[in-house]
């Protein structure tokens, strides 16, 4: 199953993120971030692909101040 | 013993204060949003889910546009110092704190005009008077909610209203009602928020912070300290998002882990109970403070006018001996003296001697009060 991670540019949206996510029954977790990533703050969020779009809406509309989705291989 | 100093800061703590802060010791200990392991995760969920219970607590849309500080005072200098520039006008009242007054004569002196609105004796401010002085020039209105003094509450919606109909800048400094009294930043128009960890939020000392409203643009509010925030690593300039902006440094993380302990037994307490109970409190102790001779009370007569908190002196008697007696007879704890607030003594006419003050909380008990009342009686009686 071919995952994704979702940067953010503070530790709060990072832990807003993981905790909306959870409360709305999407698996995540987070993660330090991947070395070959650019890194705003030490934590990313680890998902799998194919929840990109709902996931991505939900934490809009939540407010999450997200710096950009990486797939991972 | 008898702790009558709440106003200074809250004393005893619900248990589960101290609980959170030697959990947080024992079991996380990192440090919030350094690194990307499990323990520095599990501190920076500690300090989010404070940032979301404060924001329950004040209804605020966004938690992070509250960024934590050290205390109430350095929330007012962030306030102040970093919107104000040289050439901006300020109002404020006459019954504040020097946490206001003093970084206000600060920037008097570097520019920025200063209008002190004049008190009733009894401490209260007319909003009307606050209306009349706003100028062309009028950047910001600053107000406490309630006096540290007086206990007087200051009239902040009717001030804010006239604040935003003329697109001012509206500060509260809440050190002495928050968590005590109900504050909804959207319905009381406040765009700014200083309140501080360590009174009626029950949190330790060296906790406290600024909520910073939507009509605040964080590119005119500078940061009072710059440096590391754990994101933008790579850059040398100072993040330019929130809450970062503002939290430069290794925060208070086990201080933030028993605030949230403190603001969670606030909002299950709830707010509305707190004051009921506390207003029992004030209310049998002024009655019972009323028939004692050669006593007299500030601030106002009404108990929806104030906080839990009364100041008052005895005829022929300095406020340091009166506190020194009631300490050494009955085992209570005040504070006598200016209180750190040279104005508003000045306001009630208690200038340069001061008063007794005597700050009631939610642990405090009406024996603790009819035991304090009758050592004030003997006190007074004693002397006449």
């Amino acid at each position: 199953m071919p995952y994704a991670v979702i940067l953010f540019s503070s530790t709060h949206h990072a832990i807003r993120a993981e905790k909306k996510a959870k409360e709305n029954g999407f698996s995540v977790k987070l993660i330090p971030v991947p070395r070959h990533l650019s890194s705003d703050c030490g934590v990313c969020l680890r998902f799998s692909c194919e929840k990109r779009e709902t996931l991505e809406c939900l934490l809009q509309k939540e407010g999450v101040k997200m710096e950009g989705v990486h797939l991972l291989e | 013993m008898i702790y009558f100093d709440n106003a200074a800061t809250s004393w005893p703590k619900p248990p589960e204060v101290k609980e959170a802060m030697v959990r947080f010791m024992d079991e996380i200990g990192a440090n919030p949003g350094r690194s990307g392991h499990l323990l520095s995760i599990e501190a920076a969920r500690i300090i989010y889910d404070a940032r979301e219970a404060l924001s329950n607590l004040f209804n605020v849309k966004d938690p992070s546009r509250i960024v934590f500080t050290l205390n109430a005072t350095e929330s007012v200098n962030l306030a102040l110092k970093g919107i104000l520039r040289p050439g901006d006008h300020i109002i404020t009242s006459s019954m504040e704190h020097n946490s206001v007054m003093r970084p206000l004569r600060d920037l008097e002196k570097r520019g920025i005009g200063l209008t002190v609105i004049p008190c009733s004796p009894t401490g209260e401010l007319d909003p009307g008077d606050v209306k009349k002085k706003i100028q062309s020039h009028t950047k910001m209105i600053v107000i406490n909610h309630a006096s540290n003094v007086t206990g007087t509450l200051l009239p902040i919606r009717e001030v804010g209203e006239s604040a935003r109909e003329n697109g001012i800048l509206f500060l509260v400094d809440a050190a002495q009602t928050a968590g005590a009294y109900p504050i909804d930043i959207e319905g009381d128009r406040i765009d700014l928020l200083a309140f501080t960890g360590h009174k009626s939020l029950y949190g330790p000392q060296g906790t406290g912070g600024l909520v910073i409203g939507e009509n605040v643009n964080i590119q005119d509010l500078t940061p009072l300290k710059h440096g590391g925030t754990g994101s933008r690593s790579e850059f040398e300039l100072q993040p330019d998002f929130l809450p970062d902006r503002y939290e430069s440094g290794t925060p208070n993380a086990v201080g933030i882990a028993g605030l949230l302990a403190g603001v969670q037994f606030v909002l299950k307490k709830r707010t509305e109970p707190i004051r009921q109970y506390e207003t029992l409190l004030i209310g049998n102790l002024i009655e019972g403070l009323r028939e004692i001779p050669g006593i007299s009370f500030y601030g106002p007569e009404n108990l929806t006018d104030r906080m839990a908190t009364l100041s008052f002196n005895i005829k022929n008697l300095s406020p340091s001996e009166v506190a020194f007696r009631l300490e050494n007879e009955a085992g209570i704890l005040c504070r006598p003296g200016l209180h750190c607030a040279p104005s508003a003594h000045k306001t009630i006419r208690t200038f340069p001697e001061g008063t007794v003050r005597l700050s009631l909380g939610y642990f405090n008990t009406l024996e603790e009060v009819h035991l304090a009342i009758k050592t004030i009686d003997r006190i007074a009686r004693s002397n006449s």
